[in-house]
């Protein structure tokens, strides 16, 4: 046994297999041409916001951690448009996409971002923790896995007041190899939560690859368990559309929780900070070929649901939003001194002494 | 007024909380078909059915987490830890996810819940079952940290924290649930951080909570004898601490001796000594003096342990110090 090796190491692979697209067209899967429309514009505000966000977090003006979703959009705006608008979502701490699919406005978003009153979260989450509750959206969590429970729990609340809706958990391959996860699932299971629960199986647990991190398949957690699972191709909103609309109708009359696992891909490095050294060229220019949003505008260009002139409007139209949304978070105030004590605790007289 | 045992003033104010508000509901290891662990929870699954009081898998981790995600989204779940030693498992939900999501949220977000349980030592169990936890959590804002010493307290605190609209610590005793007192029946609340005079005297304050009330109770009692009278404070709520109440005793004492079931580094102790200090500076003609455990792990060997548990003796020798008797 002289060659004892634990993690290989120098081993260069692909991170991830696509499963096959879905086959059906817009129409076969109940979708209007607005509605495709929406998604484009959705995943298209997603990417110029996240670009645009690096490009201010370059020039210094703002701190902290920025987690890039860049790549992935087709997996948040594919998953709300197949769930209620009221169905409970909470993700982990790339949380951007999220927000802005779930009614955090871009200038909300981007204030959170420079750390302005004006944020989603007053400015005291930061990128790892939007929130809008408003609109079922519970953040946007920083420990990895942590909120794996917390999404059942809001499932159990659900079945609890018999309200019809369900929670759904998104996280990443990383988070699949925590306790939480197990814990989770297997209460979930054993108390028919109605749950979904979605890995953004995106190839890599900040640098190190799937394959290097979990011991198998991740949608084989699932089966230790007896939940449903499933795997859908995340670079194709159309798949992630369908998966979820099958999955979510199922859940919602069986209250039995799903995992699925999303195969998709993150363009950018794990943060800002993160050279990508454990990842190849070819590897980065294959998926850049899947890309989810060129995806989209060749279908829409190909069944003739939008033109290139409507498409660079809408994109134009974006780019504004995005950069009146930098302009907005530049203008706002820091929050006040006094929000320092605010918020910790339910009533307003804290601190209790100093 | 009735005479309740611990572990049925707990039991009363979780059903009476539970007659009174359908999103309140308890979850832990053995509260239903076993009739709790300890019986706290006896009689309550037949009253309230399976849907409110549930068994859960030895999984802290999860169903503290559970906890959270149900406290966010409309309920207000009471989480019983078999003991607090257990809780360490899921402390992750309890510090980073139930004591922060409202800060980071902007305040958006609810989380009205209840941790509960037995903490500290009940005996030889070893040092992974003996700890005392009080002051961990105590130092993470966004939490409120209750532990109590008597039936009627216990009773009047869980209502309230029951209804408080933040994540609560409540702190119960293996060693206490069978200990009785008078109860009142029925609407009885406690607010938070009110601490209670529950001995008066002119010689010296007494700070003490949960088991270390009775071995103030019992120091005290010794101490009388020989003509020292002693205040003993119970504050019942560790945070907010009731600091009020803790400086009008010592300025009219100028003594202070605190006995906590902790250890003495970064204790609940340490805290409250620093406050009287910088507060009442003047008024002390002593230095404050605590009792607490050493800094060790619970010892399993009777000899060992009886060195390492506060007693009666040594209150009584701090006492003697602060008020230079020997």
């Amino acid at each position: 046994m002289s060659n004892t090796v634990f993690t290989p190491t120098g081993v260069i692979y692909k991170s991830t297999d696509l499963p096959k697209a879905t086959t059906q067209d817009h129409k076969k899967l109940g979708l209007s041409e607005e509605q495709v429309i929406h998604l484009f514009k959705e995943m298209y505000l997603q990417r110029r916001f996240e670009e645009r966000a690096a490009q201010q977090y370059q020039k210094g003006k703002f701190g902290g951690f920025l987690h890039l979703y860049i790549g992935q959009e087709a997996v948040s705006s594919g998953v709300n448009m197949a769930l209620q608008p009221n169905d409970d979502i909470i993700s982990a701490y790339r949380s951007h996409g999220w927000g802005l699919v779930r009614g955090v406005s871009p200038r909300a978003a981007m204030a959170e971002l420079f750390g302005k009153a004006t944020g989603c979260s007053k400015g005291k989450g930061g990128s790892m923790h939007f929130f809008n509750a408003e609109g079922h959206f519970w953040g946007g969590h920083g420990i990895v896995g942590a909120h794996i429970p917390v999404g059942a729990g809001m499932a159990f609340a659900n079945k609890y007041l018999n309200n019809g809706r369900i929670a759904a958990a998104f996280f990443g391959d990383g988070a699949v190899d925590q306790g939480a996860l197990h814990e989770a699932f297997n209460l979930a299971q054993l108390w028919s939560l109605p749950t979904l629960f979605v890995v953004e199986n995106n190839g890599y647990s900040m640098g190190t690859a799937v394959n290097r991190h979990t011991a198998t398949d991740i949608y084989k957690r699932a089966l230790a368990y007896d939940m449903d699972h499933a795997i859908v191709n995340g670079m194709d909103v159309f798949s992630v559309y369908e998966k979820v609309t099958e999955i979510a109708r199922k859940i919602r009359e069986t209250n039995k929780p799903c995992f699925l696992e999303v195969r998709t891909y993150r363009y950018r490095g794990h943060s800002m900070s993160d050279p990508g050294n454990y990842r190849t060229k070819e590897e980065m220019d294959e998926f850049r070929e899947t890309d989810p949003i060129e995806r989209l505008k060749s279908y829409m260009l190909k069944k003739k649901v939008a033109t290139e002139a409507q498409i660079a409007t809408w994109s134009e139209e974006i780019e504004a939003q995005v950069l009146d949304a930098v302009e907005f978070a530049e203008q706002s105030p820091f929050p006040d001194p006094a929000a320092l004590y605010q918020d910790v605790y339910a009533e307003n007289d804290y601190p209790f002494h100093i | 007024m009735a005479e309740l045992q611990f572990r049925e003033a707990i039991r009363e104010a979780l059903s009476e909380e539970m007659r009174r508000d359908e999103t309140v509901f308890i979850m832990g290891e053995e509260v239903a078909e076993y009739d709790g662990a300890y019986k706290v929870t006896q009689g309550m699954l037949a009253e309230f059915g399976p849907k409110r009081v549930i068994d859960t898998p030895i999984s802290e981790l999860g169903f503290a987490g559970i906890g959270v995600g149900a406290a966010m989204n409309g309920l207000r779940p009471v989480v019983e830890f078999m003991t607090f030693n257990f809780a360490l498992v899921g402390i992750d939900q309890i510090l980073n996810n139930a004591a922060k999501i409202r800060y980071m949220s902007g305040g958006q977000v609810p989380m009205p819940m209840v941790f509960r349980g037995p903490n500290a030592s009940a005996g030889q169990l070893g040092a992974t079952h003996s700890v005392s936890f009080e002051n961990l959590y105590a130092h993470y804002p966004g939490l409120k940290v209750i532990c109590t010493s008597e039936p009627a307290d216990a009773k009047g605190l869980l209502k309230s924290a029951i209804r408080d609209d933040n994540p609560v610590i409540f702190l119960e005793s293996e060693q206490m649930y069978g200990l009785k007192g008078e109860v009142p029946e029925g609407e009885h609340l406690i607010p938070i951080g009110k601490g209670k005079v529950k001995r008066e005297g002119k010689d010296v304050t007494l700070v003490a909570h949960g088991k270390m009330y009775h071995v103030a109770v019992k120091a005290a009692a010794e101490l009388a004898k020989n003509g020292v009278e002693c205040e003993i404070i119970d504050p019942r709520t560790i945070k907010p601490f009731d600091l009020p109440l803790v400086l009008e005793s010592v300025r009219k004492t100028n003594r202070c001796v605190i006995v906590d079931e902790a250890h003495p580094f970064a204790g609940t102790s340490a805290e409250v000594g620093f406050l009287i200090q910088r507060e009442a500076f003047d008024h002390l003609d002593a230095p404050v003096l605590r009792v607490t455990l050493p800094d060790t792990p619970a010892p399993f060997s009777r000899p060992l342990f009886d060195l390492w548990y506060p007693s009666a003796k040594q209150v009584i020798d701090a006492v003697n110090a602060v008020t230079y008797r020997n």
